[in-house]
């Protein structure tokens, strides 16, 4: 195994998920929301995002730091 | 308001939009940096050192096919022919999935192949993995330049970015990432675009299921859409086939997709799919470069759970987005009072779906039609009619359909009718729900599913050239350093090639079917040829190498000599004679292929038994299912078992054909 894919996976959808809920939070109410049904799509999809991206970044550093040494 | 023009909108872009793209662009070329110092040899570079975890190869499996025909393609099935295109995946995949885990991986892992053109080496001879290998290469190369002009055409349309930019950008990125970081960094990013592809769509499904109300809604809504493809266009199909999977399977003039029961199952579900996901190398390379045996079996089983799950994601969208209206749907306004001529007629003439609908609150017809498409399906437009408009959009002449003197054909009102844009769905779905900010995490998964698609053939790719043209024909006996050089060069020339490809792909209006076509000709034989060599010790080279040259041209002959309804003589077959005539084009490709494979069958066969076999039971362990140990799983809990696990993914399949029979 070389570089651990959770990392930049995680890392990944944290930042974007973190982008698109401060996004849709600094929105709130906005009128494009029409669109979207209503629903500040952007600020709960932002939050779902960012939860699996520090779930992956989570698992991917328990596996890297204290993970079994070959 | 019957329009003659209609006007794709632009997507506008806000800075948000560009962040999400940024981040995209940054981890995927990160990643290519990352793993370029693991490169050091070349099972490296093709074989990724044989040492990745089994969800993360399972995972890349999945999402080397999710390419551009996948996503844009299957929602464009999922609007014109229903809820049947899922047979794509639960007779098109599944079946040959659990195949390739069960029983071919031990021969493609265990032997000392390298390559699916390698093991026909080991078990056949020299000619038969060449011819393999150049048709192969010829393939992926193509593939590959279909995504890269999907990818343009599309960018370009909506955001009106150049063509030649999007070309060139997204082959080098690829290129990039691939050259430097070899198969581990196609396999990685794999992985990242199929999260992406999945946390770009479940909005989409979410937003449009709230919006029609739930399944039932979608129900009502193709019910209406049914109706008018069989009573007012005349279409050959039963008005409700299209939430129907398997019950107008019986006839294939009351389906859309024109196929009947038989064909369906012999050639997309056996021939076609045993031939893609059991014998192309672009799939098989993944399994190949997991840590373990058990991993590579486990490997595409674990791709088949997504897989099965898929028709959601991706078929979906398109079957809600034909019975959404394009100016504001019905279900979030008040109930008109007026009803429309054509809702009236439907009271007249079926009564028990005029009160669906309306129990439903789905839009009338005249509204669905409103602007020239039918529901968010735009319109095909002639591209050398368009202009641009104020706004930004792209605004051009309607294409209707014609008959072949010419003459549009008129539907039951005498109006002529239009050809629908299928292909448009995603990107229309996407402009209509999505906000910025979501809008910049919809694209980029939509340019994720586009790049995988390229990358996965980009590494197929150098992997056959360099072991099996370049090592085998060209320079054989040079260091290993010297074809990890190879190696990166191939990709470049791959890109460059598949970049001709780009430019020369156009013509058919589902990129699906062309696709099919190509697998039917070059992939359909090889099942028949992989099938004799690892369960009849007794097949020979020579049975092999004629049986799979015969089965192509089979297919050619077979494509040449019939025609799909209402289609012309030249690129859609006919140009030997026209013997046969199917209900559709679909039909047409599964009986090639069902031909193809039987011709190969039969003559492997016949010339095995005609000539001697020069392999000795020694030569052949390990390639051949009697003469190879069977794999050990002990020690290994049972729900990591191929056996369990493949049996558990059939039984969901089957239920899910069940609930959509």
């Amino acid at each position: 195994m070389t570089a651990d894919i959770r990392i930049p996976i995680g890392a990944m959808f944290s930042l974007m998920g973190l982008l698109l809920g401060l996004y849709g939070w600094s929105t709130y109410g906005s009128e494009m929301y029409a669109r979207s049904l209503g629903m500040n799509m952007n600020l709960y999809w932002g939050c779902a995002m960012l939860l699996f991206g520090v779930l992956m970044l989570l698992f991917g550093l328990k596996a890297q730091f204290c993970g079994k040494k070959k | 308001m019957s329009a003659l023009t209609y006007t794709i909108p632009k997507f506008e872009l806000f800075a948000v939009d560009w962040a999400i793209l940024i981040i995209y662009f940054f981890f995927v070329l990160g990643v290519g940096f990352t793993l370029k110092r693991y490169m050091k040899t070349s099972t490296d570079f093709f074989l990724s050192g044989k040492s990745i975890a089994a969800w993360i190869t399972g995972l890349a499996f999945i999402s080397a096919n999710l390419g551009a025909q996948e996503v844009i393609g299957m929602a464009a099935s999922g609007a014109k022919y229903g809820i049947a295109t899922s047979h794509f995946y639960w007779i098109g995949a599944i079946p040959a999935m659990i195949f390739v885990g069960i029983f071919m991986m031990p021969f493609y892992y265990g032997s000392k192949a390298r390559s699916v053109p390698e093991y026909l080496k080991l078990r056949f001879d020299e000619k038969t993995r060449g011819f393999n290998a150049l048709s192969f290469a010829a393939m992926t190369v193509f593939s590959s330049g279909i995504s890269m002009y999907a990818m343009g055409k599309l960018l370009n349309l909506l955001l009106g970015w150049d063509f030649n930019t999007c070309v060139l950008v997204s082959g080098f990125i690829v290129l990039l990432y691939t050259f430097l970081g070899g198969l581990t960094s196609a396999i990685y990013n794999e992985v990242i675009q199929f999260f992406l592809i999945v946390f770009g769509f479940i909005p989409l499904v979410f937003l449009g299921l709230k919006n029609v109300g739930g399944w039932e809604g979608v129900k009502a809504r193709l019910a209406q859409e049914g109706w008018f493809r069989s009573e007012i266009l005349s279409e050959n199909m039963n008005p409700d086939a299209l939430t129907h999977s398997w019950k107008y399977m019986g006839d294939a003039a009351s389906n859309p997709m024109g196929v009947e029961w038989f064909g369906l199952v012999m050639g997309l579900g056996f021939v076609l799919s045993f031939g893609y996901w059991c014998t192309d190398f672009l799939v098989v390379q993944r399994a190949m470069a997991a840590k373990d045996m058990s991993a590579a079996r486990r490997t595409p089983l674990i791709a088949a759970i997504p897989k099965m799950l898929f028709p959601l994601l991706v078929i979906l969208p398109g079957m809600l987005a034909i019975g959404i209206a394009p100016l504001a749907d019905k279900a979030l306004q008040p109930k008109a009072d007026v009803k429309s001529a054509m809702t009236l007629q439907i009271e007249k003439s079926n009564p028990e779906l005029a009160q669906r609908l309306a129990a439903h609150n789905v839009p009338s017809m005249e509204e669905l039609t409103a602007l020239g498409g039918r529901g968010m399906v735009p319109p095909k437009i002639d591209m050398d009619t368009v202009v641009l408009t104020p706004e930004g959009g792209k605004k051009g002449n309607i294409v209707f359909k014609k008959q072949s003197d010419g003459q549009p054909i008129l539907d039951k009102a005498g109006k002529p009718i239009v050809e629908l844009d299928y292909d448009l769905v995603i990107p229309m779905m996407l402009h209509k729900y999505f906000p910025a900010g979501l809008l910049g995490l919809g694209l980029c998964a939509l340019m994720a599913s586009f790049m995988s698609g390229m990358a996965g053939n980009t590494t197929a790719f150098n992997t056959v050239w360099t072991y099996d043209i370049y090592q085998s024909y060209i320079r054989k006996n040079a260091p290993d350093k010297h074809y990890l050089w190879m190696g990166r060069y191939a990709t470049v020339g791959g890109i460059l090639l598949s970049m001709g490809a780009a430019y020369a792909a156009t013509r058919f209006n589902n990129i699906m079917d062309i696709l099919q076509l190509v697998f039917a000709f070059v992939n359909a034989p090889l099942f028949a040829t992989f099938m004799l060599g690892m369960f009849w010790r007794r097949a020979t080279g020579h049975g092999a190498f004629f049986g799979l040259l015969s089965g192509t041209l089979a297919a050619l002959l077979h494509h040449g000599m019939t025609l799909p309804y209402g289609s012309m003589v030249g690129l859609k077959g006919g140009y030997f004679a026209v013997v046969h005539t199917y209900p559709s084009e679909m039909a047409q490709n599964f009986w090639t292929a069902i031909f193809a494979w039987t011709v190969c069958f039969v003559v492997t066969i016949v010339i095995s038994l005609a000539t001697r076999q020069t392999k000795k039971a020694e030569e052949l362990k390990g390639l051949v299912y009697s003469l190879t140990p069977k794999p050990k799983e002990d020690g290994i809990p049972w729900y990591k078992q191929p056996a369990y696990l493949g049996g558990a993914v059939l039984a969901v399949t089957i239920v899910l054909n069940v609930i959509f029979r």
